[in-house]
């Protein structure tokens, strides 16, 4: 066996687009689903029976069912409801709904962790429902769902490689398409390897900042 | 809008194919509960070198996407002249990803077992493999009881991707469906349904499990 990287060395540009399509979907589908997650979250605080029922269900379906399935629902099956995206849209809205059911839960949990006392506290002092989650509760709850959050984000960088099976040209697809055009398949898949290995340790280390700037005011 | 024939006559091909699902998670999650005691064991060794080798296998195969792992078994292993089928290379992934997964789970387990208990059991005159066998493993499986069921469902998740090399699975089979009928929605839908199903009985079972074994 031998391992050569000249040849792979060749692609670097071709590579780096690559990098660069998974970090805008990586991105995209953490942002869109952090944010549909928090929605869901809040929703679940406010609302009846009925629509907590719902939004249980939306949750329990996205998490039992894999990535790949959703994907496939949503790219291959969407036409047929007249949802035709692109391979990228697709890829980062499944992405993002499939994150969206996690983030939801870790907020969810959040929100438990918050004694129900700083609520009414916040409540006698006048404070608009809305401005008690965003001065009161997030604040607090941060400290605690931060490296949940950290996980999720993480998890969610790995799941883009699923994205290359359809076909949207990120780091995952590129290299194995230089793999089957060199027949370099050795040398292609260590080079993905550390590209993700990369991409986890820097956001590991982000996470550790960030936990550290959520849990600052408890320091003071 | 729906095509309802499809949903009959692909349902025994996907109740087939969940034979399959079901056996590959299985033999993973076997073979990956050795691996992952080995790795806890070199995670909690005194030997800092020994550790150092047991945080980076669980860095390698946690940082490393499950479909990267898979591609790798599947073309890396011809390379080193061992010839694996794409069942074996498919087991062979899931495994070593998921031996990483249990073992952090393991050590967490461990680790929550206090000191005291050990120093009891060896004060007792048990010895250190009677201490883990009898002592130590039986509190760490009650402590990680739920987040072990939570692996399981993933892992179930999980072995979706060893479609990509061409085990027929369910989502394999799924895809056949969709290529063969040209109804992707309906093949997709009932792909969705069957795991759903698979891990719906998984976590009941697991709920159960947790209340007679956990939290004794």
């Amino acid at each position: 066996m031998s391992v050569d990287f000249s040849l792979i060395s060749q692609y670097s540009g071709q590579i780096l687009d690559g990098f660069g399509v998974t970090i805008i979907s990586w991105i995209g589908a953490v942002a869109l689903g952090m944010a549909v997650g928090f929605v869901i979250a809040v929703l679940q605080l406010f609302t009846g029976r009925w629509v907590r029922a719902v939004l249980r269900v939306y949750i329990e379906v996205l998490r039992t069912t894999p990535f790949l399935v959703q994907l496939f629902i949503l790219y291959y099956g969407g036409p047929n409801f007249g949802v035709s995206l692109s391979a990228m849209d697709a890829g980062i809205v499944s992405l993002a709904l499939y994150g969206s059911a996690y983030f939801a839960e870790i907020f969810r949990s959040g929100f438990l962790s918050v004694p129900a006392g700083q609520v009414e506290a916040a409540d006698c002092l006048g404070l608009s429902r809305i401005s008690t989650i965003w001065r009161v509760q997030l604040p607090q709850m941060l400290v605690i769902i931060t490296p949940a959050l950290i996980n999720m984000i993480i998890i969610l960088s790995k799941e883009t490689s699923v994205l290359s099976i359809i076909t949207v040209p990120e780091l995952t697809a590129v290299l194995t398409q230089i793999g089957s055009e060199q027949f370099i398949y050795v040398e292609t898949t260590l080079v993905l390897c550390v590209c993700y290995l990369i991409l986890v340790a820097i956001t590991q280390k982000l996470g550790g900042w960030a936990e550290l700037k959520a849990s600052r005011y408890l320091q003071r | 809008m729906f095509d309802a024939s499809t949903f009959t006559q692909a349902l025994p091909l996907i109740m087939k194919a969940s034979q399959m699902t079901i056996f590959v998670s299985v033999i993973g999650l076997m073979l990956g509960f050795v691996i992952a005691i080995l790795v806890v064991t070199a995670c909690l060794s005194p030997s800092a070198w020994v550790r150092r080798c047991g945080n980076f296998y669980t860095f390698l195969f946690r940082g490393v996407p499950l479909l990267v792992q898979l591609m790798l078994a599947y073309y890396f292993l011809p390379t080193l002249g061992i010839n694996v089928s794409p069942l074996t290379a498919a087991i062979a992934a899931i495994s070593l990803c998921e031996g990483a997964y249990l073992g952090e789970i393991l050590r967490g387990g461990f680790m929550g077992i206090p000191r005291g208990q050990i120093e009891a059991a060896h004060m007792v005159g048990l010895s250190s493999a009677h201490t883990l066998v009898r002592i130590e493993i039986p509190q760490a499986l009650k402590l990680t009881t739920p987040s072990l069921i939570n692996e399981m469902i993933l892992l179930i998740k999980a072995s979706a991707l060893i479609s990509v090399v061409g085990v027929a699975e369910i989502t394999r089979t799924a895809q056949n469906v969709a290529a063969s009928t040209f109804r992707p929605l309906e093949a997709y839908l009932i792909a969705g349904l069957a795991y759903m199903l698979i891990n719906g009985v998984l976590s009941i079972v697991g709920h159960y499990a947790e209340q007679r074994f956990g939290r004794a």
